[in-house]
């Protein structure tokens, strides 16, 4: 992403202009824009033309539109971002208050103009503007019958394709079937890396799987490409990394990326990070219960009491509709950076995302203990329930 | 509708569900073909001929009369079938209570008292597990006393039936069959009484069977059935041995398909040319010691790697059944399959290395002897044959021998085994020793007296077959077979299967035929709960057919649901077990991504009280009760409903972590 200006004001309102460069970044304007932002962005709409003899033609014109954004959508598969909203300022085409909807585009400027920029936004302005974070991993995890070809960025994993196929299971005289429904499979998962991945742009490809899968396939595919002379794959054969996983589905990435080769490939990049804190946070709840805590009233009590050591906070608490609740939030981020709390904002695409939104979206690991917190557990329930 | 009900009531024995009589077409109320009456007073004469029906009528007619007074007495409770739980308005706490105070009573009764007689009793008790038990207990021995009086009553099913003024002279056959050979039947395989009366996955009320016998009657593939599931299953099974299932279970390289290799070609099951040409095969890629594996590791992968990979099947028959052994891979990554061998089982037969440090490494933690028989105990077997393998290497050392039986029995009872369904045989695969044959070898006959593991194993029990319950058939691999359709082989978990069957393949829920269904490779025209089976199927498309899909009987279906509530047992965890916790959930074949979403409550592991309501995370060894949710729906029961599919096992980064049982389904 490109900043082209930012003009914050003291009191925290004010607009900033950005230029999105690749898919990602529609990610990080899914987290910027919330509703009531105005946004402004060039678009194309149909404009209806009434002559004075009553005929009417209708023709698309590209113009400039503000809208004050009322709903929000993202396709992750296709990482496109829809804003609706109204009219706010007057257009040669538009009138006010008419609805508009405005499909961010790559390399289009869009400026974005908020009544409060929070410490969270300015922080999520700046992450999506540092050109050096960009390290894409490719990984495909993988067991018979089922494999998933992901896409890991820095704040985001995409699933590119998943692959479930049924495959015989070997018996008496039947092998055949067995290795030719392996053999479908392997293709099948091919085609996928072969579509998906981009090979120019990974670093490197993780071949995941329990067993001996990944090996089979990493032969197989690499037979198929001097078979059919793929110098695409032959090329890159050195991008390939075969790790162990326990099993073929989206969650076991958390084990890969924990893995020691994998980290050392990888080692910058969000994701493996924050498997690394929330499996940390998880062993300290094993280990010393008083010490780690999660549900937003237990944290916000721990941090009146200067406890917080990490805090682990999903985004996607940030996006929430409710404008106070996110107040709430910024405000709970604000005060434990003050006292010396390290803060991570997990990205709720990664898989260790996915879980902390489970566990209620936030937790924190405390720099001593609080047993105190365990036992008002009791008013606290309905605070931590948000299914 | 009305004819079904005008027909029922002109006949009042039992247990006929109304679903069999579903999808009858009115055109075959007519009468009845020659060929058809034959069949029928064959079946009973073949009855009549098995002794043990004979031996045992006695019994059977207390039994009887002991369900009449039990009906007498508490006729309300005895009737419902299942009681809802939570129509009983208890709070979170009374009902985990309650339903762990239930699983004890029925650790310890069995199914012999229902449901609903415990629910009350502990409820009068309130929630005082050795008061309530007293009480039940009780009971029975006053109930005891009274069946005397009883038998001279006759069966109440005649008399009605006598008074009937319009029974037509088709109905007579069938209907003189049912009084004489029903009870018996019961007996001969048995079934306990209570067992008649099915509690499937949906409330039954017992329907009375006139309409099923006059209008089944005229197709004669599905006339068994209706008749009565039971009674099929004796006269199609009653002269043959009883099959039983045994899983091979055990540490990587202790030896499990060697042993059973070498035990099938004992038995003269593997031709003398294979095993010839498997032990140059072998030789020739320098893994002699293999060529009996190869008897049931025959992918080329599995051979070359000298592991068992996927579950390996064979089969022999021994003096008194036919066994059908699954050959489990011992290998930590592919405990997916060897779950869903497991699942399949009857019995389990584990195999150690009593080689120095191999057993010990097999033992230790993390080790797959130990995750193994947790396993199989979890996923409902309590029979259980430790075969001590590679003795010969220990010198056929007795002290070994009690070394290594007194660290797994231990273990074992930890686990959860009952010491006297555990036996422990010494042996070896390689040469041979002990398995089919008494011993020979000098060292092992100065100290072991036991039985062969062949005799161990022709001694273990076969459970009772449900086949009076619901149809239900967990998939678990589907493949091209010759001719039309494709095949699925699974488990027949509850029920009966006939040829021509329309069944319901189940979550998405899709009518299909069975065009043929074979048992071991043995083409068959029906085949009942227990029996491994593949099935031809028409009116599906492979392609939507997936494993851990599950067979149901149509009308009385499987429930559905992507969300659930179960009791969980969490084993020895590394990390914490909190809300939002993914988990791979293995159900019968099925291998599904899951959450935890709730956790509910935290219980007291031998009481079941309640100790915390809502954790913040469950540690090593707890017992909770928790809310599930799978990322698609699947096929699930109660495990009250169906044991075999109310059980799942939670793992994670390889690893069993919790195994569960559900004991409630929500509708999503």
């Amino acid at each position: 992403m490109k900043l082209t200006h930012r003009n914050i004001e003291k009191d925290g309102c004010g607009s900033i202009g950005l230029i999105p460069e690749e898919s990602e970044d529609m990610w990080h304007a899914y987290n910027l824009i919330s509703e009531g932002d105005a946004v402004t962005a060039s678009t194309v709409r149909k404009v209806q033309t009434e002559s004075s003899t009553g005929s009417s033609t209708s023709n698309r014109v590209r113009t400039t539109l503000t809208i004050r954004v009322e709903t929000i959508d993202f396709d992750t598969q296709a990482c496109v971002l829809r804003l609706k909203g109204r009219n706010i300022v007057e257009n040669q085409y538009v009138k006010m208050g008419a609805y508009h909807t405005l499909d961010l585009e790559q390399n289009r400027k869009f400026v974005l103009q908020k009544v409060l920029w929070d410490s969270v936004a300015l922080e999520r302005v700046d992450t999506a503007c540092d050109p050096s974070a960009t390290a894409d991993v490719a990984a495909v995890v993988m067991q018979e019958g089922l494999a998933h070809v992901c896409l890991i960025t820095p704040s985001m994993t995409l699933v590119r394709s998943k692959i479930d196929v049924t495959i015989p299971r070997k018996r008496k005289g039947f092998v055949q079937q067995h290795e030719k429904g392996l053999n479908k499979f392997y293709d099948a998962v091919m085609q996928g890396i072969l579509r998906h991945i981009d090979f120019s742009i990974v670093k490197c490809i993780i071949l995941a799987s329990p067993g001996f899968v990944k090996d089979q396939f990493f032969d197989y595919m690499m037979q198929q490409a001097v078979k059919t002379d793929n110098k695409l794959l032959i090329d890159n054969k050195g991008k390939f990394l075969l790790v162990k996983a326990s099993s073929g589905f989206k969650h076991s990435l958390k084990e890969v990326l924990q893995e020691q080769s994998v980290m050392a490939k990888i080692s910058d990049t969000k994701a493996a990070s924050e498997v690394k804190l929330l499996e940390s946070f998880y062993t300290m709840l094993q280990l010393e219960p008083a010490k780690a805590f999660y549900g937003k009233k237990h944290v916000e009590k721990a941090n009146e009491a200067l406890a917080l050591e990490t805090l682990m906070i999903s985004d996607k608490l940030f996006r929430c509709q409710d404008v106070l609740k996110r107040k709430e939030y910024v405000a709970l981020v604000d005060s434990a950076r003050e006292n010396g709390c390290d803060v991570r904002i997990f990205s709720s695409m990664h898989v260790s995302g996915e879980q902390l939104d489970q566990l209620t979206g936030i937790a924190a690991i405390l720099r001593f203990p609080m047993p105190e917190l365990e036992d008002s557990d009791a008013e606290d329930d309905s605070g931590t329930e948000s299914d | 509708m009305a004819r079904h009900r005008n027909i029922r009531n002109r006949r009042d024995s039992d247990d006929y569900d109304y679903d069999d009589v579903y999808g009858h077409s009115v055109e075959e109320d007519s009468c009845l073909s020659p060929s058809d009456t034959s069949q029928w007073i064959y079946d009973r004469s073949r009855n009549h001929h098995a002794i043990s029906s004979f031996l045992d009528s006695h019994d059977d007619i207390q039994e009887e009369a002991e369900e009449d007074t039990a009906e007498q007495t508490r006729p309300e409770l005895e009737r419902r079938e299942s009681t809802d739980i939570r129509n009983l308005a208890l709070t979170d706490a009374d009902e985990a209570k309650l339903l762990s105070c239930l699983d004890e009573l029925r650790d310890i009764l069995g199914d012999t008292v229902s449901e609903n007689v415990l629910i009350q009793t502990v409820l009068t008790n309130k929630f005082d597990f050795a008061k309530a038990l007293d009480e039940i207990l009780n009971r029975n021995k006053n109930k005891d006393k009274e069946p005397e009086k009883v038998i001279s009553k006759p069966p109440p099913v005649v008399l009605i039936e006598s008074a009937k003024p319009v029974v037509s002279n088709i109905d007579k056959t069938p209907k003189v069959i049912a009084i004489n050979v029903e009870p018996k039947v019961g007996v001969i395989k048995g079934f306990k009484v209570e067992q008649d009366g099915g509690s499937g996955s949906r409330p039954q009320t017992p329907r009375d069977q006139s309409p099923a016998t006059e209008r089944t009657i005229q197709i004669p593939s599905k006339v068994k059935e209706k008749i009565d599931p039971n009674k099929q299953y004796s006269t199609e099974r009653g002269s043959e041995k009883d099959h039983l299932y045994i899983v091979v279970i055990g540490h990587v390289d202790a030896g499990k398909s060697t042993l059973m290799g070498r035990l099938l070609c004992e038995l003269g099951e593997v031709s003398q040319r294979t095993l010839h040409k498997y032990e140059q095969e072998s030789k020739k890629i320098g893994k002699q010691s293999f060529m009996y594996a190869w008897v049931l590791d025959e992918t080329g992968e599995e051979r070359v790697r000298g592991i068992t990979m996927d579950v390996g099947r064979a089969q022999f028959e021994t003096k008194t059944k036919k066994v059908i052994i699954l050959d489990a891979p011992g290998h930590a990554d592919f405990i997916p399959n060897m779950i869903t061998g497991a699942g399949q089982a009857d019995v389990a037969l584990l195999v150690v290395d009593a080689t120095r440090g191999e057993f010990e490494s097999g033992f230790e933690l993390g080790g797959q002897t130990r995750e193994h028989a947790l396993l199989v105990r979890s996923l409902g077997i309590s029979q259980l044959t430790v075969a001590v393998n590679k003795l010969d290497t220990a010198n056929w050392s007795e002290e070994r021998f009690n070394e290594i039986l007194n660290k797994l029995k231990l273990f074992l009872k930890q686990a959860g085994f009952k010491e006297s369904d555990v036996t422990f045989v010494p042996c070896s695969g390689l040469t041979g020793e002990n398995l089919v044959k008494p011993p020979t070898e000098l060292e092992l006959c100065k100290w072991y007296k036991g039985p062969c593991l062949l005799d161990v194993i022709d001694q273990c029990n076969v459970p009772v077959r449900p086949v009076a319950k619901p149809l239900r058939i967990t998939i678990n691999d589907i493949f091209k077979g010759t001719g039309t359709g494709f095949c699925v082989a699974g488990r027949i978990e509850n029920g009966v299967l006939n040829k021509g069957d329309k069944v319901l393949v189940c979550p998405i829920k899709e009518i299909a035929e069975v065009k043929g269904i074979s048992i071991n490779d043995l083409s068959s025209n029906v085949a009942f709960a227990g029996d491994q089976v593949s099935v031809t199927l028409s009116g599906v498309d492979i392609q939507n057919v997936a494993v851990g899909f599950v067979l149901s009987d149509p009308v009385q279906q499987v429930p559905v649901s992507s969300r659930f509530e179960a009791r969980l047992v969490v084993f020895n965890v590394k990390v914490p077990i909190t809300k939002g916790y993914p988990v791979l959930i293995h159900h019968q074949s099925l291998v599904e991504s899951a959450n935890i979403v709730k956790l509910k409550a935290l219980l007291n592991k031998s009481t079941g009280e309640v100790l915390k309501k809502k954790p913040r995370c469950l540690g090593n060894n707890s017992v909770a009760v928790v809310d599930i949710e799978v990322c698609r729906p699947i096929c699930i029961e109660r495990y009250k409903d169906v044991k075999e599919l109310g059980r799942v096992m939670l793992r994670v980064a390889g690893v069993t972590i919790a195994a569960g049982l559900i004991t409630d389904i929500y509708n999503t």
